[in-house]
């Protein structure tokens, strides 16, 4: 047993944010101190709270062990599962020691720490066609399918909607219309899922929809926020492959070109031309992409941006015109990162949710696999879809 | 007034399985919980679904394996029905989208479970409940035009016309405080067991035996309610369960003198015994000193011996609870485990299609005694029982709703009853003690007395105990005033309905004179066949429990001695 685990109860001060919508009050602090052993979790101290002084705490919760999904929350500041989280390490992370208990973000708040997951969630969720449309005919057996595309999804299956990633998504609070993190990892668990017989229709209606596919801005929010590594970032970034490379799906929202311009630029140049980004993102991947009428028009409407960053100094007309250099060296690196991926027969889509915890190398095997990783190029253990950091 | 041919209570696999199956028979549907469906206990089952779809298997084996499991107190024409038609609901689940893994030929694959002759339980990694419920969650969605879901409705009771009949239900928006009278040609309850009588329990918050007591309150039977199921891994500090699939994936159990005592008492299965056995064989090594941990109160479960990576694909869910729940790391170390409260085999007694005793009124689930695991349920079987039962409800409700117009409902009197008690409990002064503290101390009693050992002495002094919490409860007070989620003053109403299930378990457990599946009375430690084999069903006559006995169905199997 770990030593953290018998440590004798400490006191935890929690600053819960109470709301009750019958009172006509706004939103206040209070605060409740609770004697509990430090790795227990911040839900059994809102519990004890609510046991012994205040049973008007709203928090909704049920299973205690990150599996029902019930208690998502903001626990200083950072959306997480309140079962989740141990009270020593929220109190680590406290501005002043004091443990900050907040309802999600994103979502209208109900009372206490419940929010309207109805009102956004579950309606994101929906948008999404969330059910199986089985390939006909239906087999008498089971349908046989790979057994590594069923781990696969089992990544979003994982998924146990709790909205934590709802909460905080960036894109959303720009944009309340954006599919969201949670509800395009639901579409990944069909588009992933070789029974599924609509892949290209669900990847199609995502990539045109202007809040779908394309919205997400890769802030990793998601990523951090989820309890059960769905990954779900991961999971749109797949759907944008799927849908760009293998379904050749060109959106009416530019998101396709926008990234295959980006990759050409960073290719050709090391880093990227910020100045040919736009015009070959509606123009056509190519520096004549410019003289295209759909980039001219595109360029004429950005015109008051561009001037913008002219008069602040963020660019100069010499700069812009010009890519950026990086030694010849550093170049032919990042182009061979790209000769790497590209010449792979097919694309590397292995699943964190299993190889990111893959066996280390038992010592007796290791001089094998240091072998074959000699020879294919691939060392055990390689990032995770590494054409991801390419791609952003 | 809403009015639907088909009500079902509790939205877990059971319920919402009678939803989808009564919807497909052409009722008008609805299904009412009060949480979101998702966050039903059925998430938290873990390790799979048993069913005989290999091709070397044979239902008539499952059955065998369940009825002895059971200790012969299965009804074995419900048992029959439930491993016969299990492969065909498999495959149903299938169809619908569960991700079900594979093996290498890309066909279902199959992990070992206590109490099994072979391989037969499938599986999704150690999330199948889950996988399970969230599909049917979707069949849901796909499906809302023609089923109706009322998400938060929180039911207080179960109408009855003058004939007795159920004919719908009166319950509470939790969102906004409203009391609403539904009109119901059938009610199907499937709103679980009544874990959080215990304490600890493996059970969620909201499993606190709300189906049972409404049931029991309006006069349906309950059977074979001392079968409490105490499952032999949870985390000794906080009860949390690790799934079976983990002695399934080959774990093995030991003592403090690191033997694997379970060659023991089970040579045969060693750790993948039934329940039961296991449970009582760790409890015993505690007893004896032979325990593990500071006070001597765990045992070891060791999972370093399955291959790392079948463990991190397979089990990787309780590879997360080790390491979030308990510091541990079991891939490589021990963790400690102990016996704990998990499942209750009793509840409202049900035929082969559902069917309460009550005209109108369908249970199937945890809250269900059909009886198909009789004094011991096998582990994979209850996700099975409640797929199949709920869908045989489901589909008997349609039918008889089909032949039936929708019952005159007059229920202000009951409607006014309810907001009144309501009312009563937010109005109650501050004196006497709290709900919590009440809940507290029945959940420790009842895992005190009414637990893996029991005798005459305890179960005693359990049952006047509870007699006093009963009182308590009629005046317990609360802090919450408002309307709008309290959350407060339906724990006090949740408290009383775990009464209503902790006293009729411990009556039935001072009945129950003799050693059967998950009833070990210590000052009767023999199964007594020749006077025992039988149900014990208990009514509500006149505000007091009445005992009352019925026979045990048997097809094939007769009673023999139970080894492992």
């Amino acid at each position: 047993m770990s030593e953290t685990h018998d440590r004798p109860p400490e006191s935890f001060t929690l600053r819960l944010r109470r709301y009750n919508p019958e009172s006509g009050d706004a939103p206040y602090w209070e605060e409740h101190t609770v004697e509990l052993e430090p790795h227990r979790s911040v839900l059994e101290g809102i519990l004890q709270a609510r046991d012994k002084y205040d049973g008007s705490i709203g928090i909704r919760c049920s299973c205690r062990q990150a599996i029902c999904g019930s208690c998502g929350i903001r626990v200083n500041g950072e959306p997480s599962l309140a079962c989740h989280t141990h009270l020593d390490e929220a109190k680590r992370t406290a501005s002043d020691g004091v443990i900050e208990i907040e309802p999600m973000g994103n979502m209208p708040v109900l009372k206490d720490l419940i929010v309207d997951m109805d009102a956004v969630h579950w309606k994101k969720i929906q948008r999404v066609t969330p059910w199986l449309l089985a390939k006909q005919p239906v087999p008498e057996r089971e349908y046989i399918v790979p057994r590594e595309s069923m781990v696969d999804v089992t990544q979003t299956m994982a998924c146990i909607q709790c909205g934590a990633c709802v909460s905080d998504c960036l894109a959303m609070e720009v944009d309340p219309g954006f599919v969201g993190p949670a509800a395009l990892a639901k579409a990944y668990r069909f588009v992933g899922d070789p029974r599924d017989d609509q892949q290209f229709e669900r990847l199609n209606d995502l990539a045109q929809d202007p809040h779908g596919l394309f919205d997400c801005t890769h802030c990793f929010k998601c990523v951090e926020a989820c309890p059960k590594d769905v990954n779900p970032m991961g999971q749109i970034m797949r759907l944008r492959r799927v849908a760009t490379g293998d379904y050749h799906i060109v959106d009416r929202n530019n998101g396709e070109r926008h990234e295959a311009a980006f990759t050409t630029l960073v290719k050709d140049h090391g880093l990227l031309w910020e100045a040919e980004l736009l015009p070959r993102s509606y123009g056509g991947n190519s520096w004549f992409g410019k003289f295209s009428p759909h980039a001219g028009k595109e360029l004429l409407s950005s015109l008051p941006a561009i001037l913008k960053a002219l008069m602040r100094g963020k660019v100069t007309p010499a700069g812009a015109l010009k890519p950026h250099k990086i030694p010849k060296g550093d170049l032919k690196s990042v182009q061979s990162i790209y000769e790497k991926i590209e010449g792979r027969p097919e694309r590397y889509e292995l699943n964190l949710y299993i190889s990111g915890q893959d066996e280390e190398p038992a010592p007796a095997e290791a001089p094998d696999l240091l072998a074959a990783a000699a020879g294919s190029g691939d060392p055990p253990g390689a990032p995770e879809n590494p054409e991801e950091s390419v791609s952003q | 007034m809403p009015e639907h041919d088909v009500l079902i209570i509790g939205a877990g696999l059971a319920g919402q399985r009678a939803a989808l199956a009564a919807a497909r028979a052409g009722a008008t549907v609805a299904i009412m919980s009060k949480v979101h469906p998702v966050r039903s206990h059925s998430v938290a089952a873990a390790g799979g679904i048993n069913a005989a779809i290999s091709v070397d298997d044979d239902w008539h084996s499952h059955a065998y394996d369940t009825v002895k499991g059971s200790d012969f107190l299965g009804d074995q024409d419900a048992i029959e029905i439930m491993c016969s038609e299990a492969p065909q609901e498999v495959m149903h689940l299938e169809h619908i989208g569960v991700t079900f893994h594979r093996n290498e030929e890309g066909e279902l694959d199959l992990r070992a479970f206590g109490g099994a002759s072979m391989k037969r339980t499938a599986y999704v990694a150690d999330i199948t409940g889950q996988a399970m419920l969230h599909v049917l969650y979707e069949q849901l969605m796909k499906h809302h035009e023609t089923v109706e879901r009322y998400e938060e409705w929180f039911t207080t009771s179960l109408l009855t016309d003058d004939a007795g009949r159920c004919c719908g239900v009166i319950a509470r928006d939790v969102r906004s405080g409203r009391m609403e009278v539904f009109a119901a040609k059938n009610v199907i309850l499937a709103c679980g067991g009544a874990g959080q009588a215990y304490k600890p329990t493996t059970n969620g918050l909201i499993v606190t035996g709300d189906g049972i007591s409404m049931a029991y309150r309006i006069g349906a039977p309950l059977m074979d309610m001392e079968m409490v199921q105490y499952h032999p891994t949870c985390l000794v500090e906080t009860g949390m369960l690790i799934t079976e699939g983990a002695r399934g994936e080959g774990a093995h159990l030991l003592n403090a003198n690191g033997e694997r005592f379970m060659e023991k008492s089970a040579p045969n299965k060693m750790e993948l015994a039934s329940r039961d056995v296991v449970s009582r064989a760790e409890q015993i090594e505690i007893n004896e000193g032979r325990g593990v941990g500071p006070n001597g109160e765990g045992i070891y479960l060791d999972v370093t011996v399955v291959p790392r990576r079948r463990t991190l694909e397979a089990l990787r869910e309780i590879v997360n609870l080790g390491r979030d729940f308990a510091g541990v790391d079991i891939t490589r170390e021990p963790i400690m485990i102990r016996p704990g409260q998990h499942y209750i085999m009793g509840g409202v007694k049900t035929d082969v299609d559902g069917r309460t005793p009550i005209e109108g009124l369908y249970a199937a689930g945890e809250v269900a005694c059909v009886s198909v695991h009789g004094g011991n349920r096998l582990g994979a079987n209850s996700l099975l029982d409640t797929l199949i039962f709920g869908r045989r409800a489901g589909e008997h409700a349609a039918a008889r709703a089909a032949a039936m117009g929708m019952p005159d409902v007059d229920a202000m009197g009951q409607l006014k009853r309810d907001v009144a008690t309501i009312d009563s409990i937010i109005a109650r002064p501050r004196e006497g003690r709290r709900v919590s503290e009440i809940k507290n101390e029945l959940g420790e009693l009842m895992n005190r007395y009414a637990a893996v050992f029991r005798d005459e002495e305890g179960l005693t002094s359990a049952l006047e105990t509870i007699h006093r919490l009963r009182e308590e409860t009629d005046h317990a007070w609360i802090d919450d005033r408002g309307t709008v989620f309290n959350q407060d003053v339906l724990g006090a109403i949740e408290l009383g309905f775990m009464i209503d299930c902790a006293e009729t378990t411990v009556i039935a457990a001072l009945e129950r004179k003799e050693s059967r599946g998950a009833q070990y009375r210590t000052d009767y430690p023999e199964r007594n066949d020749e006077e025992w084999l039988k149900h014990i069903d208990i009514v509500l006559q006149d505000g007091e429990p009445e005992v009352s006995y019925s026979e045990v169905t048997f097809t094939q199997w007769q009673p023999e001695v139970r080894k492992y």
